[in-house]
């Protein structure tokens, strides 16, 4: 029988909120909708979604932070609502994009104060701080105070926060936001080998970026307004969309992207303008490949130009493009 | 092991307690500030008595004892209250740690009175900076020998337990509120300032007042520090006809009654701030 690191079975959170401050009346936001996820004991799966998808109000929900409106939550078998205590024992999360920690403290004060919040032996906290400080490059800044860190380095110390606990399930909301390249792969790889070190243990991922979940993730949910849209391996996923084509132009900067959403064929289209080029980048997910011919009869249409064309087999992104309708970035 | 983790949470907190509490500078400067802060205090009560006495006409040494010993032990309440709701605010807003405290296994309660006791050692010093001022320099007659100091401890046992557990009701619902959550307490603390006999005596109150007064157990605790130091104790506080032991029950029971209440408060506020997703809330104050 598969065991369930995170089962959850209609699960619904509201907020009511108001719409103008002061005003009395308050409406109702609809931050999950009848979510149905299982996570397997051992798996890393990622949940793909655009900011105010649901992401981390499903994160919050599972590590005991937010109580659910309706539906069933479980944690590696425990109810969220009845077994705080339980799940407690088993879980542990890094936040991304936030400067957590006591910055009075030292870095290693910081981690050997949460070990034994965590109750972890002397010994074995001890020694685990000093291997993860190595892993993650923050040997020589285990005496700075946390205050004097730069905003990666805080973020690797929030990982290791997370990590030497050696929990059954660790939630990873956005752990690599705002951070450089070589920090980002660094955490990516510590996040590979941990799993690969242990096979039971269970990561789920939230992320904006659609590489770090294609590199990552056994699985991926897309997400969006609260509903789970899909639910597969990465392969998989591109699979529904494999039958069309995606196409990749880059043009002049053109005000009016409206004509190409009206081309018979497009099955779905965003567009993304630079103005430090002044150029407009144009993706579309199409039926079928002899709709390129009118996208690119479209183009002097619209008094632009082309820079560039590019036809891609399809990638998480187009499956997500084609699943929401719109990229992950609001104004496309 | 749970007795075990408990303690280890207890410990660290305590100890994180006084890092926050006495890292903000170099230890001089922080002994410097322990010192000065309740001496400036302890001066602010003789203008305060001065005035009082010039205005009213009233030389009554025994008043300034009153006030003087009453407002040194009042800082016990004043601190813990505002520590520990602090330690909401501070844990959520500013050092945004507070949703990785609650999500992992050590017991909350536990942390939260780690950090409030290094909030009461901290006043301990003030304390005893505040009284040894009062003894060497404004003739506040303290007989150290003639204390029962086993009474005084007991008395003091009691109180600050009392005034934690208050201290906790107001942490529950400091929970709910951003940065209002020191207003809360201010007010809470002017509440036991006006009617618990700290500034003056509780019989100078109207009816009501003094039947408020009587309800709320920092008026005994008080009253028993003053009796037990034999300090202002000549002074008509309306609670002459009720002997030390019984003021020490009804201290009891009365601890024993917030208490529960509090621990009521905490958990409903705990909750709420669940249900509506308040625990990590940051407000950019």
């Amino acid at each position: 029988m598969t065991k369930y690191a995170v089962e959850t079975s209609d699960l619904c959170r509201d907020f009511k909120v108001r719409q103008v401050k002061g005003e009395s009346k308050k409406s109702t936001v609809h931050a999950l909708e009848n979510a149905n996820i299982q996570i397997k004991e051992g798996e890393l799966f990622g949940l793909l979604g655009p900011n105010g998808a649901g992401k981390t109000t499903l994160i919050k929900i599972l590590c005991t932070l937010l109580l659910p409106s309706s539906g069933t939550a479980k944690v590696m078998g425990h109810d969220v609502n009845t077994h705080c205590q339980d799940i407690r024992q088993k879980i542990n999360m890094v936040s991304g994009g936030e400067t957590s920690g006591y910055g009075l403290l030292t870095v290693r004060e910081n981690l050997w104060m949460f070990s034994q919040f965590y109750g972890m032996p002397s010994k074995l906290a001890k020694r685990r701080i000093d291997n993860m400080l190595e892993i993650m490059d923050l040997s020589d800044k285990k005496d700075a105070k946390v205050r004097t860190l730069s905003t990666g380095q805080r973020q690797k110390a929030n990982m290791i926060r997370g990590f030497m606990t050696d929990p059954d399930l660790i939630f990873l909301d956005e752990p690599t936001l705002g951070l450089d390249v070589n920090a980002s792969r660094l955490i990516r790889d510590f996040i590979h080998k941990w799993m690969k070190d242990k096979p039971s243990r269970t990561v789920l991922l939230t992320t904006h970026y659609m590489v770090e979940a294609e590199e990552l993730c056994d699985r991926v949910a897309i997400i969006d307004n609260g509903k789970v849209l899909a639910c597969d391996t990465p392969h998989n996923l591109k699979k529904l969309i494999s039958k069309e084509s995606a196409l990749k132009l880059q043009i002049k900067q053109i005000a009016d992207v409206k004509p190409f959403e009206s081309i018979p064929g497009v099955r779905n289209f965003s567009f993304k303008h630079d103005p430090t080029t002044g150029t407009t980048d144009l993706k579309f997910i199409l039926e079928d490949e002899a709709i390129v011919a009118d996208i690119i009869s479209e183009i002097p249409k619209c008094g632009s130009k082309i820079i560039s064309v590019e036809k891609t087999e399809p990638t998480l992104e187009d499956v997500f493009v084609a699943l929401v309708g719109r990229g992950l970035h609001g104004d496309e | 092991m749970a007795m075990s983790m408990n303690r280890r949470v207890f410990k660290w907190s305590t100890w994180l307690g006084w890092q926050l509490e006495s890292n903000w500078t170099d230890p001089f400067p922080f002994i410097i500030y322990s010192i000065a802060k309740p001496i400036a205090g302890s001066l602010i009560l003789v203008v305060m008595y001065s005035i009082i006495a010039g205005i009213g006409g009233q030389t009554d040494i025994g008043l300034f004892h009153y006030m003087y010993v009453s407002n040194a032990f009042f800082m016990f309440v004043a601190q813990v209250l505002f520590g520990i709701t602090w330690v909401i605010h501070d844990d959520r807003e500013h050092y945004r740690t507070l949703k990785y405290l609650y999500i992992s296994p050590s017991n909350f309660f536990v942390y939260m009175m780690g950090r409030t006791i290094s909030k009461l050692l901290v006043t301990t010093l003030a304390v005893i900076v505040t009284m040894a001022f009062g003894v060497f320099f404004l003739g506040v007659p303290l007989d150290i020998l003639g204390v029962n100091w086993l009474l005084f401890i007991v008395v003091m046992f009691i109180g600050l337990a009392c005034v934690m557990s208050f201290g906790l009701a107001l942490a529950g619902l400091s929970f709910l509120t951003a940065k209002h959550s020191m207003g809360m307490n201010e007010g809470v603390a002017g509440i036991f300032y006006m009617f618990c006999g700290v500034i003056f005596p509780i019989s100078i109150l109207p009816a009501w007042g003094i039947s408020l007064a009587k309800v709320l157990p920092v008026t005994y605790w008080l009253e028993l520090i003053r009796r037990t130091l034999d300090l202002g104790v000549g002074i008509d506080t309306a609670l002459a006809g009720i002997s030390t032991v019984d003021s020490l029950w009804i201290l009891s029971i009365s601890t024993i009654v917030f208490a529960i209440i509090s621990v009521g408060i905490f958990k409903l506020g705990d909750y709420v701030a669940r249900s509506r997703g308040l625990i990590d809330m940051t407000t950019a104050y």
